[in-house]
């Protein structure tokens, strides 16, 4: 299971990289998403998959899935939220302001001004 | 602190005051609260002689820095002491000259005199200092303050371009200099210039020896303006005069000389020094003379020849250092060029500086330097007349002036490497005499085009600015002294021998000093017809018909294409570095995010695809894989359709949607691996995203008809194809190689006993982690904050109408 998962997780940073790479701001903000899904599940399945029941004490179950993992990924995805939704509405308020989404146009190089 | 030290620190301490006496009393020039501080500092070291000529060194310490073995120890020997006589006595007739040469309203006096304390300060810290570090900082302190008085006039453009160029020059230096200061601090474990001195066998075959020897003479070199770093000098000229003939014939240029000579009980021992510091001295002699003679520039002409005669000087120490290799010759058969090094190091400070002051005056009578514009000033100004030809009779080597011995004592220096057999010196040693030689012939041409040039000829009144008078005696003072010690030094050069040029030697060469031995130093002014007279007679032969012929054979110069100077190629340098780091800055700083992506993964791939090929690192072991469950491969299947269909979506609302699919799929994911407050949080928070997505671009009207497909780009798909297999690479061969069972079991245990709870996820996040959870809180409220300000604060310049 883990090594579908490392492919499919591979799969999600080149697909995040892709989008990265591109021209439009809006598609920039999808890959970070995509490549925050992809961390999130890179830390998950290096924590080891299916080892247990859910990590619920009122389970009583003999061996428990991985709590640590679950807990960093809780955090990482609220983090993660936060900074997306910021540059959202940067990129918003970007486009308000200077009419464009086109990477290329947003050049901050001199002369530019 | 020692009264040493006070006398070192003494002009810091005045330069803080001169702005505040030059504020309170603007009626009287501020050189005159200089001017009794050298004075008073100069008759200090005169006390100093009778220790030093009976080789008792005096030595203060303070402590600075003791944990790195840095401590001010100043150090009062011969060479110490002989530097800081020129430097406290010329310094003083500086001062007095700068008073009349610098006009109390038009001048801002209380800078310049700030900068020549520091300049005063630094340089005695320089040749009274012991440590090397110390050294090294009074050092750049000589470059510092030299920077500033070059740049006095800064309103002329030429002025900043000399300074910018002995900046760069000299700090180059300095800094290789701190190199060779800290290899020689690797060899030997001290920065004392006497203990690593005492040290010097055992570290001469060090594999650090030579690169320390190299680092070190470049800084020697470029201070003092050796061939080919003296290009600096002859800009250095924009300088006030007084600054020039402080600065650039007595003191700073001849802070090389003084390191040489400090550290040549050190280094001498090495062949390499002495072909070095004897070729590169040579070398500059004879070049230094040779363009001296085309200047037209009174003081062109004699910043070439401070040139060259600061090459004579420095040739001399690299040939005395040739008795350290013969013991069994009599000791004073090498160790003339050594005397004559110090004697000529003296004459020079003498007759250069009276030199400067006479082009000084000349400049501020007529308001000219040009040589082709002076002429038949000698009626005008009989004592600057009078002042200049001993000066230069005195820098052409004639008798009986000063210049005259020493140049006598460098032809036996420079004759006697003939006779040397070591280094392969008898096959080269011929080219020391004889380019000493033309280089004397030079010397003799430029000498007295200096002189027979501005005062002798056709007076041309329509040419100069002002009408041409004698100066002023305060301007003349100076000038007179240095000329009355030419003559004296010249007629009785024996006053100088024991008392100052014996203990110096005895600092240069200190292994030849055995048993409380001195050196005897005798200079005789009369030495019968030996082969050094026949080739001063030879000099002043073919020197004057040169003179009388120059206008024939001044083409001569034009041969030297004007593209090929040393000048030339550091405009060229300078301008190849700022334009080159211009233009490759700008090829790949070129403003495209895209682009400083591309190099970030590329560096990503690179660095981790190489380390995981050389270290072996990529291992599969699938002993520890959990099983593959049906609903996992379509999640999996659904996943990865999702995510390359973003990628060929023509529609951003399509990507936006296919990104939230993806979202969805990933708590589903979540719910499979048993994470029921991920799959939870990541439902609700995939929701809240997906909508301000849609918040944010659906209802921009514009962009929506502005749909497009990503263009394909083989260079973007190759990166990307990388990044997502680098990371599943790692993904499985980082889970293939845990080192040791995960840290849970601990969580697992104590979630109720110590916690009280029974979700654990949930109390590892706010019990056992909360500290986590408290700054995700923080990144939370800064990023509602943030998003609130950034709609509403609207500081943005808008367009006015």
């Amino acid at each position: 299971m883990e090594i579908l998962m490392a492919i499919v997780i591979g799969i999600l940073f080149m697909t995040a990289t892709y989008l990265m790479l591109s021209k439009s701001l809006l598609r920039i903000i999808i890959g970070t998403g995509l490549l925050s899904h992809g961390a999130h599940l890179l830390i998950l399945t290096m924590g080891g998959l299916k080892r247990g029941a859910a990590p619920l004490l009122g389970e009583y179950a003999k061996s428990y899935a991985d709590p640590l993992p679950q807990a960093l990924i809780l955090t990482a995805i609220v983090i993660s939220f936060g900074v997306t939704s910021f540059f959202l509405v940067l990129a918003y308020r970007a486009y308000q302001e200077l009419g464009t989404d086109n990477m290329d146009q947003l050049r901050g190089n001199e002369g530019n001004e | 602190m020692s009264l040493l030290h006070i006398a070192i620190i003494s002009p810091f301490l005045l330069a803080i005051l001169v702005p505040i006496f030059y504020k309170l009393f603007k009626q009287v020039h501020t050189g005159w609260f200089v001017l009794p501080l050298p004075i008073l500092l100069f008759s200090y070291f005169i006390s100093y002689i009778s220790n030093v000529s009976h080789n008792r060194i005096t030595t203060e310490s303070i402590s600075w820095i003791p944990s790195l073995g840095v401590d001010f120890i100043a150090k009062v020997d011969g060479l110490g002491l002989l530097f800081a006589l020129l430097i406290t006595g010329i310094g003083s007739l500086v001062v007095l000259y700068s008073i009349y040469y610098l006009g109390k309203d038009k001048e801002q006096l209380n800078t310049f005199y700030v900068y020549l304390l520091l300049f005063m300060g630094a340089m005695l810290g320089v040749v009274l200092s012991e440590n090397l570090i110390v050294l090294y900082m009074f050092w750049e302190f000589t470059s510092f303050s030299s920077f500033l008085l070059i740049g006095y006039w800064y309103h002329r453009e030429k002025s900043r371009y000399g300074a910018q160029k002995s900046m760069i020059i000299t700090v180059f230096g300095g800094l290789s200099m701190l190199g060779g200061i800290i290899l020689l601090y690797l060899m030997t474990g001290t920065f004392n210039i006497s203990e690593i001195a005492a040290q010097s066998s055992e570290i001469l075959n060090h594999s650090l020896f030579i690169p320390a020897l190299l680092c070190i003479l470049l800084g020697a070199f470029t201070k003092s303006a050796q061939f080919p770093f003296h290009i600096w000098l002859p800009d250095a000229m924009e300088a006030p005069t007084p600054v020039s003939a402080y600065l650039h014939s007595a003191t700073m240029v001849k802070a090389g000389i003084y390191l040489v000579a400090r550290l040549s009980p050190v280094f001498a021992e090495s062949g390499v020094w002495l072909w070095l510091v004897a070729g590169f001295g040579i070398i500059t002699l004879f070049w230094g003379s040779f363009s001296a003679v085309k200047q037209t520039d009174l003081k062109g002409i004699l910043a070439f020849s401070t040139v060259s005669q600061l090459g004579m000087i420095m040739s001399l120490l690299g040939i005395g250092a040739a008795a350290l290799h013969y013991p069994s010759i009599d000791d004073s058969f090498y160790t003339v060029a050594t005397t004559a090094a110090v004697f000529h190091l003296i004459n020079h400070a003498t007759f250069k500086g009276s030199l400067f002051m006479v082009v000084g005056i000349v400049d501020h009578e007529t308001g000219t330097r040009d040589i082709r514009r002076l002429g038949g000033l000698m009626s005008f100004m009989p004592i600057t007349f009078t002042l200049a030809l001993i000066g230069t009779f005195s820098m052409a080597g004639l008798p009986p002036f000063n210049g005259f011995l020493s140049k006598e004592m460098f032809f036996t220096g420079m004759v006697r490497v003939l006779e040397m057999d070591i280094f392969n010196l008898e096959t080269w040693g011929l080219l020391f005499p004889i380019l000493a030689w033309v280089a004397s012939v030079f010397t003799f041409i430029y000498s007295m085009r200096l002189v027979f040039k501005t005062f002798t000829g056709k007076y041309q009144p329509e040419q100069m600015k002002k009408k041409p008078h004698e100066a002023p005696l305060g301007m003349l003072i100076p000038p007179i002294i240095l000329a009355s010690l030419v003559i004296i030094f010249g007629l009785f050069p024996n006053i100088l021998s024991h008392h100052l040029i014996a203990p110096v030697m005895a600092s240069i060469l200190p292994s030849l000093l055995n048993d409380s031995k001195e050196f005897v130093v005798h200079i005789s002014f009369w030495h019968g017809p030996t082969i050094e007279l026949f080739m001063t007679l030879g000099v002043i032969a073919i020197g004057v018909v040169l003179y009388t012929t120059f206008p024939k054979w001044k083409s001569m110069y034009d041969l030297h294409p004007e593209k090929l100077t040393l000048n030339r190629f550091y405009d060229r340098g300078l301008d190849l570095v700022q334009n080159g780091s211009f233009k490759l800055t700008k090829t790949y700083m070129n403003g495209f995010i895209r682009t400083y992506l591309v190099y970030i993964f590329t560096f990503f791939i690179l660095i981790i695809g190489a380390s995981l090929f050389m270290k072996d690192a990529f291992v599969v072991k699938t002993n520890n894989l959990a099983p593959i469950g049906l609903y996992e491969v379509v999640l999996a299947l659904l996943i990865v359709v999702a995510s390359i269909t973003i990628l060929f979506a023509k529609s951003r609302l399509t990507s936006i949607i296919l990104l939230g699919a993806v979202g969805y799929i990933v708590a589903l994911f979540f719910v499979l691996f048993r994470a029921p407050d991920l799959a939870l949080t990541q439902l609700v928070i995939e929701s809240v995203s997906v909508s301000l997505f849609l918040l944010c671009f659906y209802h921009l009207p514009k962009l929506k008809r502005e749909e497009s497909r990503i263009g394909f780009k083989l260079t973007n798909a190759l990166i990307s194809v990388g990044v997502g297999v680098v990371v599943t690479l790692v993904a499985l061969s980082s889970h293939s190689n845990k080192l040791f069972e995960s840290i849970s079991q601990y969580y697992i245990e104590n979630t109720y006993e110590k916690a009280a709870g029974k979700n654990m996820v949930n109390v590892i996040l706010v019990d056992f982690r909360g500290f986590d959870t408290m700054f995700e809180i923080c990144v939370l409220a800064i990023a509602a904050l943030g998003i609130f300000a950034m709609i509403k604060l609207r500081l943005t310049r808008r367009k006015e109408g």
